[in-house]
């Protein structure tokens, strides 16, 4: 019987790192040169493959900008199950700020939450400021996942999510409730306000 | 920042979230701000390291209380009615996707001297002891005409006109007593006073069907709350306007409301610089609310007190209810507004396990507003510790049509979110030049 597991992917990282391109590629397979700062890109799905079994869908979370002023809401990280925390290798600033972050999900998010660093525009490594060695012993030292990726190219983008769904504690099929997602039915034990807008207007009968 | 704006919002409330978000969505260019560094400004959910920061800035929470992260106090006491306007706009802005909604699992009246439930099904209502058998009969008969009511049907009018005939005269036709009515106009009309029944019946028609339509939909209670307490509501449409190109500055405080000779807004400073915008928006906080000095742009209208009680046990009376909300008719207890409670707990993920935080609250009739809701505290039971707010209720003296200044209302005291929507659509219509429609939105299939 196949399972399929629902979880929260949140990216964090300093603005123009390539966050929201490392989505477009892992989630279309594009990739845009020229895109503008997060717009519209609400909430995008996409489901990893692990075996014949096992499927692993993420709901991916993106700041929407939030992040450029310090202006994240709790809501964000709430129940997140893992973090894509973004740098790029050209900018040396931008590891502090994945530090910052890194930091900021270890004080709010939850204790079991998986973490993943990763050096995005690997293509620009001519241009290199963050050596490879630097970046892997911080992020040993405080036990995160570590890679580097291109999403101009593709190099690494699937590998990095694939990797997060492989070290993702698989336990009650969509027991994980991902923050606010519409998993399938029964997953949720709340209220589906959805489900009642098709019976608006109709006629109710009085319970008095 | 030499970036122009449509519009700035200031103050991250529930009604200025849901503005922010629908003109984002609406193609305009908005800066969002607020002085604290949390959202929901006056309708935030607080943790218990900000509830005390707030209340007692000298004290820290005891340790008994648990986790500071397990809290979601919410500052105004208030739950979604399930067929309301608020409901629709969830929905509409699809923001519910951000959300987790759980029902209120009970409502309830004190009536001399007990607290009894609301019925929600024909079964508890038969049982009811709130009114007698032939009461009961009246009773039904007044909820057929409503339930039957056809505006172009005049056979279904009894003889009524709902637009011009007073509420008195339709209690009189079916003949029901003044308990009866006091539970009607009050607990499921949700008037706080009882000058309704002297006006024309067509509003208190319309909100006991918006109840007993809530009631309906999920069961238990007419009312719905979001799982980690009612900040998600602002973060949620805060997010929906940042997804739509919003930009958010927090624990931004605000220096000046800039305004050119003829008084019509220019920008906003903050930390020295002047942003400019064509329009701004914001709570009765910015505007000089509770300050003297200056311009007066808000009025104050009245005063709301509000004491949030951590209980360790559920309310006595409501069936062990994880959740509820209690009325006080003003009869019952000879005052002029009603007295409300509304408990929460860690079923809707606001509290510690086996904590209860029950919200009382009141208009303020008198100098002495602690003691107005002594009858609401004694029905809590022992008390662990108590947070008292006297909020005074503020209201814009302009419309801004001629400066460009847009300033929301204060939270009322009423129990669920109705007028708040009414401000916003309000609002929306003085800022934007048309009427609120919602569009209808893309029904999005997930893979
Ligand atoms: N060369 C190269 N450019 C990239 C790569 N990833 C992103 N970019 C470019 O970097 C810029 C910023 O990318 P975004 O994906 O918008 O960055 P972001 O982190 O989402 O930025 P914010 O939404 O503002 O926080 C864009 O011009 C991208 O085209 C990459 O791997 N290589
Ligand atoms: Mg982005």
């Amino acid at each position: 019987m196949s399972k399929q597991y629902q979880f929260k992917l949140v990216l964090l990282g300093e603005s123009a790192v390539g966050k929201s391109s490392l989505v477009l590629r892992f989630v279309k397979d594009q990739f845009d040169d020229y895109r503008e700062s997060t717009i519209g890109a609400a909430f995008l799905t996409q489901t990893v493959t692990l075996d014949d079994q096992t499927t692993v869908k993420f709901e991916i979370w993106d700041t929407a900008g939030q992040e450029r002023y310090k202006s994240l809401a709790p809501m964000y990280y709430r129940n997140a199950n893992c973090a894509v925390v973004v740098y790029d290798i050209t900018q040396s600033a931008s590891l502090e700020k994945a530090r910052t972050w890194i930091r900021e999900l270890q004080r709010q998010a939850d204790p079991s939450i998986v973490i993943a660093l990763c050096g995005n525009k690997l293509d620009l490594a001519a241009r290199r400021q963050v050596s490879q060695e630097e970046a892997k012993k911080y992020a040993d030292e405080e036990g995160l996942m570590w890679t580097e990726t291109s999403a101009k190219t593709g190099e690494g983008v699937t590998e990095i999510f694939t990797a997060i769904a492989q070290k993702l504690p698989l336990t009650a099929p969509s027991a994980t409730r991902a923050g606010g997602a519409r998993a399938g039915p029964g997953a949720r034990a709340g209220v589906d306000l959805n489900k009642q807008a098709a019976s608006a207007g109709q006629p109710e009968a009085c319970n008095c | 920042m030499d970036e122009e704006y449509d519009v700035i919002v200031l103050g991250t409330g529930l009604t200025e979230c849901i503005l922010s978000g629908l003109l984002s969505v609406e193609g305009k260019k908005v800066l969002h701000m607020d002085r604290n560094d949390y959202y929901g400004g006056e309708s935030a959910s607080l943790n218990l390291t900000q509830l005390y920061r707030k209340f007692r800035p000298t004290q820290s929470p005891p340790t008994e209380l648990g986790r500071d992260r397990d809290y979601a106090v919410d500052l105004v006491p208030k739950f979604i009615i399930a067929s309301g306007e608020l409901t629709k706009i969830l929905v509409h802005t699809d923001v519910t996707r951000y959300l987790e909604f759980k029902q209120i699992a009970g409502s309830f009246v004190y009536r001399d001297g007990k607290i009894s439930k609301v019925p929600s099904t024909e079964m508890e209502a038969v049982r009811s002891p709130l009114m007698g058998l032939f009461e009961k009969r009246r009773a039904k008969k007044f909820f057929e005409f409503l339930q039957g009511w056809k505006d172009d049907d005049p056979t279904t009018h009894q003889g009524i006109n709902l637009d011009k005939d007073s509420m008195k005269v339709v209690y009189e036709k079916f003949g029901l007593e003044p308990g009866t009515q006091d539970f009607i106009g009050h607990a499921m009309a949700l008037y706080l006073d009882d000058d309704y029944i002297t006006k024309v019946a067509r509003p208190t028609y319309d909100r006991i069907i918006l109840y007993t339509s809530s009631m309906a939909r999920y069961g238990k209670s007419p009312y719905i709350y979001p799982l980690y307490g009612l900040g998600e509501l602002p973060q949620s449409f805060a997010r929906l306007s940042a997804i739509y190109g919003g930009t958010y500055m927090l624990d931004k405080q605000i220096d000046a409301i800039v305004t050119d000779d003829e008084g019509k807004f220019v920008g906003v400073t903050s930390g020295g610089e002047t942003v400019k915008a064509k329009q701004v928006i914001g709570d009765p906080s910015y505007f000089g609310a509770g300050t003297d000095g200056g311009k007066v742009r808000v009025v104050e209208e009245g005063k709301v007190v509000r004491a949030i009680c951590f209980l360790k046990h559920p309310i006595p009376g409501t069936e062990d209810s994880d959740s509820c909300q209690i009325i006080i008719p003003q009869n019952q207890v000879n005052r002029r507004h009603d007295i409300y409670i509304a408990m929460v707990s860690s079923t809707h993920n606001v509290c510690a396990k086996d904590i209860y935080v029950a919200i009382v609250s009141t208009i303020v009739e008198t100098d002495r507003p602690e003691q107005e809701i002594a009858p609401g505290l004694s029905l809590l039971g022992p008390i662990y510790d108590k947070f008292v707010d006297i909020t005074p209720l503020y209201t814009p003296t302009s419309s801004g049509e001629n400066d460009n200044i847009f300033i929301t209302r204060s939270y009322d005291a009423t129990s669920h979110f109705e007028t708040v929507v009414e401000d916003v659509q309000d609002v929306w219509k003085r800022v934007v030049g048309s009427d609120l429609v919602l569009k209808k939105r893309e029904v999005e299939v997930q893979g």
